[in-house]
């Protein structure tokens, strides 16, 4: 009986870690995203439009060749796209960057719904998964350690971003920029550039994350299949304290807690189900509040986003 | 100097919103023609929708209804200098409280239930946006981002009352409140399909105006929107200027929302939540945040929604692709303000035509 009981706990901790780290790839890829974009100087709050707008190229391009790879590499250069539209769009003197991110939300879901419309049924080829856990016998935790590649993935970027941030030219200007625009344009770096550029990135960044909504079990497409999450990863940017590798840490929480009301609902608890599934919407908002403050700059924050006030 | 300025953001005032219109109505007729439906075709069917007859324009009014009140909802704090988007929770709560009160009084007279309704949908409403704009005020937390994420927090509530404490058994496919009986609900203009919703917008957005332009404290709202540091040094209490715009702004979101229940569906369910907020950050921005200019948008975009089922039927293009010229319009509109202050050339040029006009009569 207590044997039994314990294995029933075990069981709801590792679904919980199991979902934590399948839940956590589109939130660790568009944080990232959104940090190199913020590390410019420039917030895009339209990352929820071009999360679901690689989501759905992701499984479209894969649904019609075949290469659910293929399919990944097309969400990026698309929310890419999306990305640079955002970026160039701020370059223009007069225009303000989060109007801009509100817009980017209505067009980036509006291209993916219209587009989309013609693949809601069936399931796309789906991206290969590391079984890291083959010799276990345990099903439960055979199931947590099917792990996406992009989960890997994901964290190689999130050190290849902190490494460029920290020690490559490219980096140093990039964090000039964002830090200091009239210092770095007054020593010659072309701060409008590095903005567009990082800006387009996170977007191709994004869009990868996109790629995992719809290219992992249970791989289908759906107008809702986002919720939100383009939208939390802004926010948990701020929670990060715009460090890559804290975006990691975070991701990981935000999935962990996007798995409690599935998690609970399988066990049986079902009396708050909406209140449950909103707990990742609370939980960004208990943490941007605990997180920000009116009277102190943010620990970490780049330069130009804190003088806006 | 002053004369020349004014001329010249009157100027402004024209040639910005109409550039980006023709930007907008262009850019959208390639993508329909990109995707292989005619430009002409589709506008042609979204007039006829929207102004085509009597029938077609009420149609479109009964739309605008709610834009017209949600837009306020983004305008109002706006001009404080808070930019808020959770219009679509403010309409929601707003509803589902308005359903509460109203079946609270549902034994009453029907001004009194009415009457709580509204009081109700709009307090909540109004509580739901003055919060994110709180936040921001005083913590300093993003409004765009809390307010959006109350709109999914909104959503769940709803979701969770109508499926919960107030479930009516009787709603059994789709969970829904208890209906409010029929001789309480809010009745149509006499003559027309049209709710007394669309009298409710039309005088929040003239009152507004009024409160804005004609009043000490819409002085003081655009002072603190303007320059929040100035308007600090002059002593103003920015909190409760930011408070009041907000919560005046959010309110009539509830109040929309209150109007969906109390006119239209009788009762909260999952389908007061129709996307009417979200459409009405749209029409505040395309307004550029001014009161009487949301009576004219949310008419046209009004027209707009209401071409949804056409443009399916005819052209067989499915419903987002009213989203994505919502997008398209947006960009546009932003873009324009680049033009600021750039269109003094048209101005020199009109100097001389009329020149040689006076010219050529003399």
């Amino acid at each position: 009986m207590q044997s039994a009981d314990s294995l029933g706990l075990f069981g709801v901790v590792t679904a919980l870690a199991g979902g934590a780290i399948r839940g956590s790839i589109p939130y660790m890829y568009v944080s990232l995203g959104e940090c190199l974009t913020e590390k410019s100087g420039r917030i895009n709050l339209g990352m929820e439009g071009i999360l679901l707008m690689g989501a759905m190229t992701a499984f479209a391009v894969s649904d019609r060749s075949g290469s659910p790879w293929l399919g990944m590499l097309a969400a990026a250069l698309v929310s890419g796209l999306l990305g640079l539209l955002h970026g160039g769009l701020t370059e223009l003197p007069g225009v303000n960057d989060i109007a801009a991110g509100i817009a980017m939300i209505i067009f980036g879901s509006g291209l993916a719904f219209f587009f989309g419309k013609q693949f809601v049924a069936p399931m796309a080829p789906q991206l290969p998964v590391l079984d890291l856990g083959g010799g276990i016998a345990n099903t439960a935790m055979h199931a947590a350690l099917r792990i996406s590649p992009l989960f890997f993935l994901g964290i190689a970027a999130a050190f290849l971003l902190h490494y460029a941030f920290e020690r490559t030219r490219w980096g140093l200007h990039l964090r000039a920029v964002g830090d200091a625009p009239e210092a770095a344009r007054s020593m010659g770096i072309p701060v409008g550039r590095h903005r567009v550029i990082a800006t387009t990135i996170g977007g191709a960044l994004a869009g990868i994350g996109g790629s995992h909504l719809t290219l992992y079990f249970p791989g289908i497409w759906s107008e809702g299949i986002s919720g939100g999450q383009g939208l939390m990863a802004v926010a948990l940017v701020i929670f990060a304290r715009w460090s890559p590798r804290r975006c990691l840490a975070a991701s990981l929480l935000f999935g962990g807690v996007q798995a409690l009301g599935p998690s609970l609902q399988s066990a049986g608890i079902t009396g708050f189900y909406h209140v449950f599934n909103a707990s990742p919407y609370l939980l960004t908002l208990v943490v941007m509040i605990l997180s920000c403050s009116r009277s102190r700059a943010l620990a970490g924050i780049p330069g130009a986003l804190a003088r806006r006030g | 100097m002053t004369g020349q300025t004014s001329s010249d953001s009157r100027l402004e005032a024209v040639a910005m919103p109409l550039t980006a219109v023709i930007a907008a109505v262009t850019l959208f007729g390639l993508f329909c023609a990109w995707v292989g439906a005619s430009p002409l075709g589709v506008f042609a069917s979204i007039y006829k929708a929207g102004f085509g007859s009597w029938y077609s324009w009420q149609n479109s009014l009964l739309r605008a209804a709610p834009l017209m009140l949600c837009a306020l909802a983004t305008a109002l704090p706006a001009r404080a200098g808070i930019i808020t988007v959770g219009n679509e929770g403010a309409f929601v709560v707003g509803g589902l409280a308005a359903a509460a009160a109203g079946l609270a009084t549902a034994s009453g007279p029907v001004w009194l239930c009415l009457l709580t309704m509204m009081l109700a949908g709009g307090i909540a409403g109004g509580a739901w946006i003055a919060f994110a704009a709180g936040l921001q005020q005083y913590r300093g937390v993003n409004a765009v981002i809390s307010s959006l994420l109350l709109n999914y927090i909104g959503i769940a509530l709803l979701l969770q009352f109508v499926e919960g404490p107030m479930h009516d058994p009787g709603s059994l496919n789709f969970p829904a409140t208890y209906p409010i009986p029929e001789t309480h609900q809010l009745g149509r203009i006499p003559g027309s399909r049209i709710h007394y919703g669309l009298v409710f917008g039309v005088i929040a957005c003239l009152l507004t105006w009024f409160l804005l332009e004609r009043t000490v404290w819409g002085m003081k709202v655009k002072t603190v929107g303007g320059n929040a540091r100035a308007a600090k040094l002059v002593g103003l209490p920015l909190g409760q200027i930011v408070l009041t715009a907000s919560f005046l702004g959010g309110a009539c979101a509830g109040l929309a929302g209150m109007v969906e229940v109390a006119a239209i569906h009788g009762r909260a369910s999952q389908a007061i939540s129709a996307g009417y907020g979200y459409v009405g950050i749209l029409v505040a921005f395309l307004a550029r945040q001014s009161p009487l200019r949301i009576l004219v948008v949310s008419v046209i975009l009004g027209a707009v929604l209401a071409s949804g089922g056409i443009l399916q039927r005819d052209h067989e293009l499915p419903d987002a692709t009213i989203t994505v010229f919502e997008g398209i319009a947006f960009l546009a509109i932003l873009a324009s303000e680049a033009l600021a202050g750039r269109f003094s050339f048209l101005r020199v040029r009109l100097r001389a035509a009329e020149r040689e006009v006076a010219n050529a009569e003399r």
